[in-house]
């Protein structure tokens, strides 16, 4: 049974095209996550969804209804934004009973609904302190207290942890996803973090120019990216890309180099064209164990950056700039000369004309 | 040895700290030297019409209108307030200020009303026109008001409201629109957009979001507003005396009938005290609204 399903959206501003023929099924319970850099449509899709925006084409369904034509608030809907947009003037248990008292719920309804959701996010001490006496963190509870006192099926959340430290941000990542576990509620959370998305999602949908590229679950993005899009987009430090082709079936070359494809797993066998070949630089193995890899090379390392649990090193393969992960440990210095090895099963390769996967 | 980054003293010389600063530097000389020339050269008149309307007219006589006065008295005062004559009736300013009253009140109240609904409108409900009308009224803070005098008291003569003072209040509102409309949809625009959506999705509707949401985080732009069409009808002297009757002038046209009037002699303690008086409203205002005057004069600059 589907909780959101999303048919053929089009949302023009004036000329231009920011959601192109849509579609979008969640189900009940399902975490979504929205995910692409900034202008690819994810937040405008979620103002559709939440009925912010008005749709130039198509349908939104919200179980099993069809509300394209319906008010936000009678869309089954709560929703969190980027910047809390919190009340100012009213204090944290106005801001929770505001939308209630809209709907004329009961008072004595109205009391123990906020009371639940305030002891669920942790923030009774709060209740009678406005907004501006309260830490980023403290504002970011209160407004998921105010998508969660609506009773609703569908949370939306619009970049809600962009406007946080990193080590807040850390904290209520997990703090969401205890959220849904108790739950249940479908959520369709926007994002351009690909940490939150991963580690969140259900499923994540990649977005582009108003397009989604790719909708699965976080470790297949990761491990089979449809397009050079999705591959590069995901991971950090980003996947590297060899500039090559396959003219000799199952073997990939660049310049003087040649790899044996062996079991890389093709979407229709191989092809005898110019390709990406991508390869993650944490999937790289250096030192004496790549010589066990069924590809291995010597190379030189020019940069070495040490991030303290690992150490990002930059060489070059055939003149082309490539990235290994190493350990935090592991002793290589700049100019230093050393082995590196990989599986090429764990790779990704993308045609060069229309950079889907092979 | 010691390890650099231990809290131990350290041995400095040179320059330490804060830069110290003289008192009586060339620079603050200049600074403060010009700006009391300044200062002095703007109270000079305000000095003057102070001490003349203390004094009585065999002082002013003597032609010292710097000297401060030897006898203070407090008549003229009176008289410009409660006997002063503008043709037959002689009772003096009072009349003129409760007028002014009436007329203030009421275009004050209903131009930020309005105003600031439409303001709201404008930045909020993207309704369909809302550029074109917007466009419009803009357009029409650009007109200069005497172009529209005739036909303004063609349409009051038609609405029945010609000389009277509900006219004056509709026109003071008619014409304070496009500057305040222009102020608040500003200011509510510069409101987070992300407010305004939450309030939705709490079910919140069009007179919901203005009153409960909008409304409260506004108090500082309504002051302007109220400071900019305070100052700006008060000393309004053209629209009273062209859309009002004898018994209805406003302060302002009352004022210059009574330092105007050509018969007998002039006095100018009266006239003084007649003019400080009318100025009180506005210099009040002025004292009392400190940092948000100068907002209000900053948004009035766009009048032009």
């Amino acid at each position: 049974m589907t909780s959101v399903s999303i048919k053929n959206l089009d949302l023009n501003f004036g000329s231009v095209k920011v959601l192109k023929q849509l579609n979008l099924e969640i189900d009940h319970g399902e975490f979504l996550v929205l995910l692409g850099a900034s202008g690819c449509g994810k937040s405008t899709l979620l103002n559709c969804i939440a009925g912010l925006l008005e749709v130039s084409d198509g349908q939104i369904h919200i179980n099993d209804k069809n509300v394209t034509w319906e008010e936000p608030s009678d869309r089954g809907i709560g929703m969190v934004f980027q910047s809390y947009a919190l009340y100012p003037q009213m204090t944290v248990k106005g801001n929770l009973s505001f939308g209630l008292k809209n709907a004329r719920v009961p008072k004595d309804e109205i009391e123990s609904r906020v009371a639940r959701a305030a002891e669920i996010l942790q923030i009774e001490p709060l209740l009678h302190r406005k907004p501006a006496a309260l830490s980023g963190g403290q504002r970011q509870r209160v407004a998921i207290g105010r998508a969660l006192v609506r009773d609703v099926d569908v949370f939306l959340f619009d970049e809600p942890l962009s406007n946080l430290d990193a080590k807040l941000r850390a904290d209520l990542r997990v703090e969401i996803k205890r959220l849904h576990q108790k739950l249940h509620n479908t959520m369709i959370y926007v994002t351009h973090d690909q940490v939150e998305a991963m580690t969140l999602a259900d499923r994540i949908a990649i977005m582009k120019e108003g397009l989604i590229q790719q909708l699965d679950s976080p470790a297949e993005i990761y491990n089979r990216p449809v397009n050079k899009y999705v591959a590069d987009f995901i991971g950090s430090p980003s996947m590297n890309f060899l500039d090559g082709d396959m003219s000799t079936k199952g073997k990939f070359k660049t310049g003087g180099t040649e790899i044996d494809l062996g079991n890389y797993e093709f979407v229709d066998g191989p092809i005898g064209a110019p390709v990406w070949f991508g390869f993650r630089p944490e999937h790289v193995i250096v030192g004496e164990a790549a010589t066990s890899q069924p590809f291995s090379t010597k190379v030189v390392a020019e940069i070495v950056e040490p991030m303290g649990s690992d150490t990002l090193v930059w060489t070059s393969i055939e003149n082309q700039p490539f990235r290994v992960r190493v350990d935090g440990q592991a002793s290589i210095k700049t100019g230093d000369e050393f082995l590196l090895g990989f599986d090429p099963a764990r790779a990704s390769i993308f045609d060069k004309e229309n950079e889907l996967r092979v | 040895m010691t390890n650099s980054s231990s809290n131990t003293t350290v041995e400095m010389t040179g320059p330490r700290g804060a830069k110290p600063k003289r008192a009586l530097s060339p620079r603050n000389i200049m600074i403060y030297g010009v700006l009391l020339v300044v200062a002095c050269y703007y109270l000079l008149p305000l000095y003057v019409m102070i001490a003349t309307s203390l004094k009585g007219m065999p002082e002013i006589r003597l032609g010292n209108i710097f000297a401060p006065p030897v006898d203070i008295t407090f008549e003229p005062w009176v008289k410009a307030w409660s006997q002063a004559c503008t043709g037959l009736n002689c009772e003096g300013l009072s009349r003129g200020f409760w007028n002014s009253v009436r007329i203030l009140i009421p275009s004050v109240a209903i131009s930020i009303l309005i105003a600031s609904v439409n303001g709201y409108a404008l930045a909020n409900w993207k309704f369909k026109g809302a550029e074109v009308f917007f466009t419009i009224l803009i357009f029409g803070a650009f007109i200069p008001y005497q172009i529209m005098i005739y036909p303004m008291v063609i349409f009051l003569r038609e609405l029945g409201l010609f000389g009277k003072l509900g006219g004056l209040v509709l026109v003071h509102t008619v014409f304070g629109m496009p500057i305040l409309t222009l102020l608040f949809r500003n200011y509510f625009t510069s409101l987070p957009e992300e407010l305004f959506k939450a309030a939705r999705v709490d079910g919140a509707g069009f007179w919901g979001i203005y009153f409960r949401i909008m409304l409260p985080m506004s108090i500082p732009i309504f002051v302007v507003a109220m400071i900019l069409q305070v100052t700006g009808i008060w000393n309004d002297f053209l629209f009273g005396v062209i859309y009002t009757k004898p018994d209805a002038y406003p302060m302002t046209v009352q004022l210059n009938n009574i330092v105007n009037s050509v018969q007998g002699v002039k006095e100018y303690n009266v006239n003084m005290a007649a003019t400080l008086l009318t100025g009180v409203v506005p210099l009040v205002i002025y004292f009392a609204s400190g940092k948000l005057f100068v907002r209000g004069i900053a948004a009035g600059a766009v009048k032009g």
